[in-house]
């Protein structure tokens, strides 16, 4: 089996480093929140998290607009590689995100609209996955994929207005805090740096679990094609 | 008026078309023959426009695939596996149908011309639910005829059919090569192909293992010659 | 190509019956002709077999009656509810009549019948889309006095069926091309909802806060946005429907 190219280890030796260094500034530079305490600290994970999340769905969906276009193979493994390590991040997000409302909010889940418009997002990241397993025929299942992305893409921002219209909850952090918005609180120069060099280490972090699962996934296609040859002789 | 060159089909990893170098003259009735799972259909669908090689050059009615398919489906008739028929509709409203996505004005004695043609005519009102194999695959040539057509392609029109029906579709391909229609037809009857065609071909191993004239072969050992270009 | 192939005549002559499509004004009778002749060829064709239509319909009472049994209702709760359960039902007997519409075209292998005319495939879609949003509509239009009745919900206003028509449409065109996706799928039934019900999430949200409103006489400004939601996402996904729907069909 091939070992994986030098690029690859010097970026999961990176990524390793900044994730850790980013979990030191989290836990020991960022100063510890007035009002709700020890438990703001999952911010620095939850929200670089959801960014992520949404990062690899654009990604996703760029890759199917190129493999529309070119028909090259690679674009669809960036796609289809870019919707599991985004679903993977999209749930910690949503796990993260729980485990910081039960204290502050009092409840573990709300139907506003980030919340729920993520929750759709992870939804149509399953059933691209599911779409991809229940075709057979490469070229068809790589089109199909690509076209569903785009639509799914598309829809999400539409699906949040949607949701804003109608409720809303959840914390304002960038903005004016309003009477609404419990949980909302201001951040400190400390505190953007933290934030700022996780939201960093998190898309790192993204990039090198893309690669990595490009690189299955191209050994994969080695495999089939490979297998293929091999039956066909 | 047909010819690929290197014509390369893969499935993803699957390759089943291996370079096909085949070439049928204007006018020329070619009969392609071959094993189950060869690549027959996938070469026809090539040929129909209805999928697209992976790597090769394509030229059908002197036109190059992909690049011209709307224009070549213009010149194009295609008898495939399934009829393409509507079962609730009747033979008349089903050629309406594909008169009118052909672009074709003023079609009605077009459509009585075909349908006299293949012998259907008396059935014209009756929906196509109520015709037996042989009538459907009769007003599925009627249908592939409509929009005159200079190249046609058959998959396998003998399947499934009594010997009567196989009869009346014996003079319809007769008619048709008689009108200089240039044909491609594929088909596991050894016996009609050499009765019918001007050529033989054997795709075998995604390539032409064997191409020959019909009159300089002898049917006897031809069996012979197939077994081994099979393999 | 390769060098080096013989070349044949490039220039075959049309055949005389065909039309010459020369102008640009041509082409457009043709297309429109086309997607005439999809739309007509399913109506007929479902017109006989009836076969669409009184599964779908049946569906959608059965749907409703669980409801009825699901949420006990007293009269004020009904006008909140009813456009909920409107729009459900809808959801769900959409889905059927989708899938069946296109797994017939797909089972039958007629859709080559289709793609070998030299027609564009977006007629393909427009023809397809619209027959389907004919079946979900009249499938609604005869729910609208069902509701009536069974909620005791005047249903009949005119503001209530453009929002039913603004929905009908963009659930048909997006849902046209995912299930000319699933149809080639394993478990094909169930693939259509999962990967259309997240999608048309803001399209159910606008219709039913659309209806719902109607319903309990809210003013135009409170209505005004979700019908501006149900345009522009009909005017969004028609649009992209329509341009995608080529990647689907053609191999």
């Amino acid at each position: 089996m091939e070992k994986p190219s030098t690029r690859l280890q010097i970026l999961n030796i990176v990524s390793a480093v900044l994730i850790l260094i980013a979990i030191g500034l989290v836990f020991f530079y960022a100063p510890e929140e007035l009002v709700m305490g020890q438990v703001q600290r999952i911010f620095y994970f939850h929200v670089p998290s959801a960014w992520v999340g949404f990062l690899a769905f654009f990604v996703t969906v760029v890759a199917g607009i190129m493999y529309l276009r070119s028909g090259e193979p690679f674009w669809d493994r960036v796609g289809h590689s870019s919707v599991e390590v985004g679903l993977l991040f999209t749930i910690s997000a949503g796990v993260a995100g729980s485990i910081w409302a039960r204290p502050i909010w009092n409840t573990w889940w709300t139907w506003d609209p980030r919340l729920t418009t993520y929750t759709i997002m992870a939804l149509i990241y399953i059933a691209y996955i599911m779409l991809r397993q229940g075709i057979e025929d490469p070229d068809r299942r790589a089109r199909f994929a690509a076209v569903y992305g785009i639509v799914g893409f598309i829809s999400v921002p539409i699906t949040y207005f949607s949701i804003m219209w109608w409720r809303t909850i959840h914390p304002v952090v960038f903005g004016s805090a309003s009477e609404n918005a419990k949980g909302t609180f201001s951040m400190t120069p400390p505190m953007a740096v933290t934030f700022f060099f996780s939201l960093f280490a998190f898309t790192v972090l993204y990039f090198c679990f893309l690669a990595n699962r490009l690189r299955l996934a191209r050994l994969q296609d080695r495999v089939e094609k490979l297998k293929a040859e091999l039956l066909a002789a | 008026m047909i010819q690929t060159v290197g014509l390369r089909k893969s499935f993803g990893p699957r390759p089943v078309l291996r370079g096909v170098d085949l070439e049928v003259a204007p006018g020329e009735c070619l009969a392609l023959m071959g094993p189950n799972g060869a690549g027959k259909t996938t070469l026809l669908r090539i040929l129909a426009t209805l999928s697209k090689p992976t790597s090769g050059g394509v030229r059908v009615a002197g036109l190059p695939l992909p690049a011209a398919a709307a224009a070549v489906r213009q010149r194009l008739g295609v008898v495939a596996h399934h009829t393409l028929l509507y079962s609730d509709l009747s033979a008349e409203e089903n050629l309406q149908f594909y008169a009118r996505l052909y672009g074709l004005t003023g079609a009605g004695p077009r459509i009585a011309a075909v349908l006299e043609q293949v012998g259907l005519d008396r059935r014209r009102r009756d929906l196509v639910r109520t015709f037996s194999r042989g009538m459907q695959q009769r007003l599925a040539i009627a249908r592939a005829l409509l929009h005159d057509p200079q190249v046609m392609l058959f998959d396998e029109p003998y399947t499934g059919l009594d010997p009567q029906a196989a009869e009346v579709l014996d003079g319809v391909l007769r008619d048709a090569r008689q009108t200089g229609r240039t044909m491609l037809i594929t088909t596991h009857d050894l016996s009609r192909a050499l009765a019918l065609a001007d050529r033989v071909a054997i795709l075998a191993h995604g390539v032409i293992a064997f191409a020959a004239g019909c009159r300089e072969l002898d049917p006897r050992s031809f069996a012979e010659t197939y077994a081994n270009a099979v393999g | 190509m390769p060098s080096g192939s013989p070349v044949l005549e490039a220039d075959v002559p049309a055949p005389a019956v065909a039309p010459q499509l020369a102008g640009p004004a041509d082409r457009l009778r043709h297309y429109l002709r086309a997607v005439g002749a999809l739309l007509w060829k399913d109506l007929a064709a479902e017109l006989r077999s009836k076969e669409l239509l009184s599964s779908m319909l049946v569906f959608a009472l059965l749907v409703i009656l669980i409801f009825n049994f699901a949420l006990e209702l007293d009269r004020s709760a009904r006008e909140d509810v009813a456009a909920g359960v409107l729009w459900v039902t809808t959801a769900f007997t959409g889905t059927l009549g989708l899938n069946r519409s296109l797994s017939q075209e797909k089972d039958r292998g007629s859709l080559d019948g289709l793609l070998l005319a030299p027609v564009d495939r977006s007629a393909l879609f427009f023809g397809k889309a619209l027959g389907n949003l004919l079946f979900i509509f009249v499938i609604q239009l005869i729910m609208l006095p069902v509701f009536t009745v069974l909620f005791d919900v005047s249903m009949l206003q005119p503001l209530l069926l453009l929002a039913v028509l603004l929905g009908s449409i963009g659930y048909a065109a997006v849902g046209t091309l995912l299930a000319s996706m699933t149809v080639h799928s394993r478990s094909r039934d169930v693939m259509l909802p999962i990967l259309l019900f997240p999608v048309a999430v803001p399209l159910l949200i606008a219709a039913v806060r659309a209806s719902s409103g109607v319903l309990t006489a809210a003013a135009w400004s409170d209505l005004s946005p979700w019908f501006n939601l149900l345009l522009v996402y009909d005017v969004i996904f028609v649009a992209v429907a329509f341009m995608l729907f080529e990647y689907v069909v053609e191999e």
